[in-house]
């Protein structure tokens, strides 16, 4: 595998690490809007106290590593899809900011105000990143020299949003399954019916997202049957899909997360196989697309970049697995809790 | 159409900066003094410097999650705002910000969780260290910041080629010429900012009579640290720091020091008002000779000034002539600060020298306008480029986003950090009127 390959299954691996894991706590996030009292409010915010601002770090070293591994793919999506990016780094501010804010004082409108941000806050985000990554797969208007030629309003096409709705609902039915194993008696109850509704809904809106994706991408379809990658990442994806209903109906949830987790990480695994060796394709001409060849850095660089990754990572994901298994249990409201 | 976006992304990046920066100095600074507030409760048992630690900690919680969330626009920024910078800089530039997020970002914030959230389900030790690790990650953040930063001010270790800037050495391009004296000179004004922190905060308490026992070990702690701090940032990092930028960015130099003319023998301006277009100077009182020596280590040798720079070569005067003489002041006003607060407090008079106290009270944000302006020394006083001699900014922002989009953002960004920047300064100040906290949490071993 050359370097400019490790570098697109690298930077894949980043978003799919940030998609599980930043991916359940915005499913509790957007759950917290449906918290009965203040006490159930507490314990969504509290069941990804000390583990959220580390999850969301995998959004930042994802963002860092396709600058640096292909600078023209950052610079051109970031800069198109402007408007939406700066919306979805207005609800990332809010929601960080309102878990610390909201217990500072004690008056129900004040709570309210941050339990609403954080609910928001939280749901935006999902949309947006599935809407993103739909533009992505279809295509942006790019032209022969590789420039974003279209508009925000462009962004919102029906085929970006159905994603972005599938990604929702994703991660509401992962945080789901986190708040259950996080909580008891009736709050767990409710977060298994969430689990599996929001399962139903991600199959149904992942047939839908399919055969459209016949019309509005039909080059992703390319020779995929041929692939081994592809086989290698639809078949686990299958069986956690069809697995998923039993491990929740059986409550058991730490085997629902990890299945829930290869889903989405699978989500993830068809896009990148499916694009490969294209990164955004151009809408305008196929041929305007930008690709892990044409558009990377030099190998000097990648070569670097993987040593960091090589040295750094084993690092944070030990130190990451340690702090999970630290706060692993039950979900408690004590006096250092937000 | 392009003038405008050009504008208002200076405008947003400056703004969305300039408000990022102000917490990540407090941060890393107060983090390092509840280094030392743990480590003196872990080895003590001496429960007051548990609860110090415990009522700190509260503000670093608060100021750290501001600095992160406002933290992340920064990065996406570059994409969003500079793209034609991003593509030009790419190969040399994102691999700074990849290892600081793999390095800092991910140590920092993990082990924040487990200091805010941990105290009671691991050892003390353990405890101890999750703070130290919250310290060495966020300084870590800054070297791998600065460096990046450096890069542009000083670059090394490229080629251009291809139309952009290719990587021909890692090490030379990270270590360039400025990048040591850049962080240690940063690093020990992040100390500054915590200790202002912490002894406006404890000589508020003092005025208000409020826990003494807490109040006395947190000033002195924070004075002397200060006082340390507040030496180091002049002698020697903020003095090897002008020493290189003469030597790799004259422009700069002249711009900073007021040097119109090239000279030996170049004085050093005591006082001057400064004026744009032409650059010059009113009322002017000057120190024959001491330029050129602090410059160059010689009173003969020469230094020069703006008329050596073709106009469009020079970076705005009157900002950065100011900026850098106002950093200069409050730096050498902190160090007279914390050196009085600990004769006083060795003469046993500083609880009862309540105009002190009040003045200490009130110092808290200079430490964060003395780092505001020394960011905008550096930034401003690299105009017209983005990356020194290589790229005009001018020639760096992204073309394809409107003056629209970037208005629209700018408003955006602008209501939610005057929003965010009231409701800390409402929380922090709550937070300190409460006093440190009261009870003791017992010691739990796992």
């Amino acid at each position: 595998m050359d370097l400019n390959t490790v570098w697109f299954l690298l930077v894949g691996v980043l978003f799919a690490g940030y998609a599980i894991l930043d991916g359940f706590d915005l499913g509790v996030g957007a759950l917290s809007l449906f918290a009965r009292d203040d006490n159930e409010q507490r314990i969504h915010i509290n069941a990804i106290g000390p583990v959220w601002d580390g999850n969301e770090v995998w959004l930042l070293t994802g963002g860092g590593a396709l600058f640096a591994a292909f600078p023209p793919v950052y610079a051109t999506v970031f800069s198109s899809f402007y408007i939406a990016l700066m919306l979805l780094l207005a609800a990332l501010i809010f929601r960080a900011v309102s878990m610390e804010f909201r217990g500072k004082v004690d008056c129900p409108v004040w709570r309210r105000l941050f339990d609403w941000m954080f609910g928001i806050g939280s749901l935006l985000p999902a949309l947006l990143l599935g809407v993103a990554l739909g533009n992505i797969l279809r295509g942006i208007p790019l032209n022969e020299t590789y420039t974003f030629t279209g508009s925000f309003l462009g962004l919102l096409n029906p085929y970006a949003i159905l994603i972005g709705l599938l990604t929702l609902s994703l991660f509401i039915m992962h945080g789901a399954i986190y708040m259950a194993i996080k909580t008891v008696g009736d709050l767990q109850s409710r977060m298994q019916g969430w689990a599996n509704g929001a399962w139903m809904t991600s199959v149904i809106l992942y047939v839908l997202a399919t055969i459209s994706t016949f019309f509005a991408a039909p080059f992703l379809f390319d020779g995929i049957l041929s692939k081994w990658s592809f086989w290698v990442v639809f078949l686990p994806m299958l069986g956690a899909i069809a697995y998923l209903p039993v491990t929740i109906k059986a409550a058991r949830y730490g085997i629902a997360f990890l299945a829930s987790s290869v889903m989405i990480a699978g989500t993830l695994g068809l896009t990148g196989v499916s694009l490969y060796p294209r990164m955004v394709p151009s809408l305008t001409n196929l041929d305007y697309s930008l690709t892990v060849y044409a558009h990377s850095s030099t190998p000097l660089t990648l070569k670097v970049m993987l040593v960091i990754a090589l040295i750094g990572m084993p690092m944070v994901i030990a130190y990451t697995a340690v702090i999970y298994y630290i706060f692993r249990g039950k979900t408690e409201i004590t006096e250092e809790s937000y | 159409m392009d003038m405008d976006t050009l504008f208002l992304s200076r405008l947003q990046f400056a703004l969305t900066i300039g408000f990022h920066f102000l917490f990540p100095p407090i941060s890393i600074g107060l983090a390092w003094l509840l280094v030392a507030m743990e480590g003196a409760s872990w080895k003590t048992g001496n429960p007051v410097y548990e609860r110090m630690s415990r009522t700190f900690a509260k503000l670093l919680a608060l100021t750290f999650v501001v600095g992160v969330a406002t933290g992340i626009v920064m990065e996406f920024q570059f994409g969003t705002n500079w793209s034609e910078y991003s593509k030009f800089v790419g190969d040399i530039f994102g691999a700074p910000l990849a290892a600081e997020s793999v390095f800092a970002f991910f140590m920092e914030s993990t082990f924040l969780g487990l200091y805010l959230f941990g105290r009671k389900r691991v050892s003390k030790g353990i405890h101890w260290f999750s703070i130290l690790m919250v310290a060495v990650g966020a300084t870590i953040s800054a070297f791998w910041i600065i460096a990046a930063n450096s890069w542009q001010q000083t670059p090394a270790g490229y080629i251009i080629q291809n139309n952009r800037a290719e990587l021909t050495s890692f090490t030379q391009a990270i270590f360039n010429d400025s990048t040591w004296v850049r962080f240690f000179h940063t690093f020990a004004a992040t100390i500054v900012c915590g200790a202002f922190v912490v002894t406006g905060v404890s000589a508020y308490w003092a005025l208000k009579k409020k826990d003494m026992d807490v109040t006395r070990r947190s000033m002195k702690l924070a004075l002397i640290i200060g006082f340390i701090a507040s030496v180091a940032t002049a002698f020697p990092t903020g003095h090897e720091h002008a020493i290189q930028v003469a030597k790799t960015q004259p422009e700069k130099f002249a711009t900073m020091e007021g040097l119109l003319k090239t000279q030996t023998r170049a004085p050093l301006l005591g006082f001057a008002i400064p004026l744009d277009n032409p650059p010059r100077l009113i009322g002017a009182i000057e120190i024959p000779g001491v330029l050129s020596i602090m410059a160059h280590g010689d009173i003969n040798a020469e230094v020069k000034g703006l008329d050596a720079f073709a106009e469009n070569e020079r970076p705005p005067f009157f900002l950065t002539f100011v900026s850098f003489h106002n950093m200069v002041a409050l730096g050498t006003m902190f160090i007279g600060l914390m050196a009085f607060g600990i004769f006083l407090l060795y003469r046993g008079v500083l609880w009862e020298t309540r105009w002190f106290l009040t003045i200490l009270v009130a110092a808290i944000p200079l430490p964060l306008i003395a780092t505001q302006l020394g960011w905008i020394v550096a930034e401003v006083g690299r105009q017209p480029w983005v990356v020194y001699r290589l790229l005009r900014t001018a020639d760096a922002f992204s073309p394809t986003v409107s003056a629209g989009e970037v208005l629209f953002s700018i408003v955006l960004f602008g209501v939610i950090y005057l929003f965010l920047g009231a409701l800390y300064l409402f929380v922090f100040i709550r937070e300190v009127k409460e006093g440190p906290v009261k009870d003791s949490v017992e010691e739990v071993t796992v």
